[in-house]
């Protein structure tokens, strides 16, 4: 058991801590279900998965968690309103078709929702671009431009642009270093855009 | 996948199915069948109750049936809060025997695979309960069973059966055991069938759920597999318009091309090649005639001859229409997410991707419907070219993920993990 709050990722491990025990949580990309198992073991949250990878899905199942296969851009639709405590996407919703109907109905299935994005607004991404004129890599963003899943990138400003058009209530904003762990800084504010290598936020519906 | 002498057959509880050939090197033809034991005439090893005599079973149909006799197996042991019952239900052409030896065709049960000591339904640590269908063959009242009103078999006045019907039986059974809810239904193909009408009706006595290869309807294109199988069966002039028992005879052509034509339903064709490709069947060239040239064609002739054996031919008109009938969003006002509602059961939904008879999209639209009333859901496609058998053959991905699953349930359920 303690292996398992050890192996935890260290961004997974404050989203854990964002969650009430005993609340009704949907982990949307759940992958092979470190979150799920964390949730279900430490905190008693009725947990579910919903993840792309045939591999990790039945990973997840084999461990006893519940998780189906399936799509943050086709699946959601299902999920009745109101229906979770909170919905989670994590470093997922660069890799939707659709990322503002992806968080529309994640606000809309949880009461709130709990999203991390890689920041390419990040300084290293800007001086990257800038220096060598190439589509930067980094550690958050390691892929090359022709074989990357992540096909929708965003700035933390213009994903809080995003929640505003979409009248998408921001409750928390934290930002980031490329290892997961919290800044000290507001994501709103002038720093974050240009030095958190990804944030994270808490939203809801407005 | 493995092969071998212990993995049983497709859709039948012997080991002569697609994974090993016909042990008989002469092309078995439908029409020269050798004399094989009648079902009737075996002693069937299990238990056999007496059910409705109080309260009759109410059908679909109107009609009321009872007193009836159902028989059934069971492996392991009923603990003391009789919480770790398990309720397998079979598919169209299985019985009771899922991990014993067939009392007819003496071959090893049906899923001896999945039930057993240390196997994912463990007969160490759970009471498996496994029963004879309505309307089935093997002790079960059927169209093969006496009616006590006639004297006669009831043949074609056997009422008409539904999944429904079934389930309600099977819940009968339960109130006769004493067990209130079952920590897991579980059935691949109509026994999936089974189990979400199980879900969905009682809801407070069904605590896990696994449909394996199922749906929540049959599609036209199952519907009409089964009218072929059916007029075959009625074509042939042995079947006296359903009184074949009176004449002393038995419809084995019909029978047996039925299961030649659902037997093929069952494979991929990826299997189908990989198991026969256009081998030939004990010669070196074409005979330019009928003859069972193809390996495949001696194969399913096989199939279907030694399917007579075990199944009565009118048993199989009234299964196979009960799965026809079955169609869980039109009992519920169109809405298949209705059937479910309230439900606390936790399913795992499992499709084999090369199942095309009920392919993995019809068991996504079960998954789809469970979400939609925020039910505790899991679902995986096991990626596998055996087509819809798939579930009774030896995926150790299935395997794994199924023991996961119920290891799972019973920690919830408190039965440890």
């Amino acid at each position: 058991m303690n292996d398992a709050r050890a192996a935890i990722r260290v961004d997974l491990q404050l989203i854990a801590d964002m969650v009430p025990a005993g609340s009704r949580v949907l982990d949307v990309g759940c992958g092979e279900g470190a979150l799920l198992r964390y949730l279900s073991d430490f905190k008693q949250v009725d947990a579910r998965g919903i993840e792309l990878s045939m591999a990790g899905v039945n990973e997840g199942v084999s461990q006893g968690l519940s998780v189906i296969q399936g799509d943050a851009d086709t699946d959601l639709d299902d999920y009745p309103a109101g229906a979770f405590d909170y919905a989670v996407l994590s470093q997922t919703l660069q890799a939707t078709r659709q990322p503002h109907r992806v968080v529309e109905n994640l606000v809309r299935i949880g009461r709130h929702a709990i999203l991390s994005v890689p920041n390419f607004g990040f300084w290293q991404v800007r001086w990257r671009l800038m220096t060598r004129g190439r589509m930067p890599q980094t550690e958050t963003l390691p892929y090359l431009w022709y074989d990357t899943p992540n096909i929708h990138l965003c700035t933390i400003k213009d994903f809080l642009a995003l929640c505003r058009d979409l009248r998408v209530e921001v409750e928390r904003a934290v930002p980031l270093d490329r290892n997961g762990n919290a800044l000290d800084w507001s994501a709103s504010g002038p720093f974050a855009n240009l030095l958190a290598a990804q944030a994270l936020f808490v939203l809801r519906q407005g | 996948m493995a092969t071998g002498p212990k993995v049983p057959g497709p859709q039948q509880p012997a080991g002569t199915g697609l994974i090993s050939k016909p042990k008989n090197p002469v092309n078995p033809t439908l029409s020269a069948i050798s004399p094989a034991p009648n079902q009737a005439d075996v002693p069937l090893p299990g238990h056999r109750v007496e059910l409705g005599a109080d309260t009759q079973l109410r059908l679909d149909c109107g009609a009321a049936l009872g007193p009836f006799p159902m028989a059934y197996c069971t492996y392991g042991e009923l603990n003391a809060d009789r919480s770790n019952a398990i309720l397998v239900c079979h598919a169209l052409t299985g019985d009771q025997y899922v991990a014993e030896t067939h009392p007819i065709t003496g071959k090893p049960g049906w899923w001896e695979l999945i039930v057993g000591p240390g196997l994912p339904l463990d007969t160490d640590r759970f009471f498996i309960i496994c029963a004879n269908v309505l309307g089935g063959c093997l002790g079960t009242v059927g169209p093969k069973e006496i009616d006590p009103e006639s004297g006669e078999p009831y043949g074609l006045g056997f009422p008409v059966i539904t999944i429904g019907d079934m389930v309600r039986a099977q819940a009968m059974l339960l109130d006769h055991l004493g067990i209130d809810q079952l920590f897991c239904v579980i059935g691949g193909s109509m026994g999936a069938m089974q189990v979400l009408e199980w879900a969905s009706r009682y809801k407070d006595r069904v605590f896990a759920a696994v449909p394996i290869a199922g749906a929540a309807r049959h599609t036209a294109q199952n519907i009409a597999f089964h009218e072929v199988g059916r007029q075959a069966i009625m074509a042939d002039p042995d079947w006296h318009g359903g009184d074949y028992m009176t004449h002393g005879v038995m419809p084995r052509r019909g029978l047996g091309v039925a299961r030649m034509t659902a037997h093929i339903t069952y494979l991929s064709e990826a299997a189908l090649h990989r198991k026969f490709g256009r081998n030939l069947q004990n010669r070196d060239m074409l005979s330019f005639g009928f003859d069972a040239d193809f390996q495949v064609e001696s194969y399913l002739r096989h199939q279907g001859s030694t399917f007579v054996d075990r199944f009565d031919a009118n048993a199989y008109l009234y299964i196979t229409r009960a799965m026809d009938y079955f169609d869980m969003a039109a009992e519920h006002g169109g809405s298949l997410p209705v059937a479910f509602e309230g439900t606390k059961t936790r399913f795992c939904i499992i499709s084999f991707s090369s199942d095309w008879l009920f392919p993995t999209s019809e068991n996504r639209a079960v998954v789809q419907a469970l979400n939609a009333v925020a039910a505790n859901v899991s679902f995986v496609e096991v990626e596998s070219d055996q087509g819809h058998d798939a579930f009774l053959l030896d995926e150790p991905e299935f395997i794994r993920v199924l023991k996961g699953f119920i290891n799972g349930c019973a920690e919830h359920r408190g039965l440890g993990r």
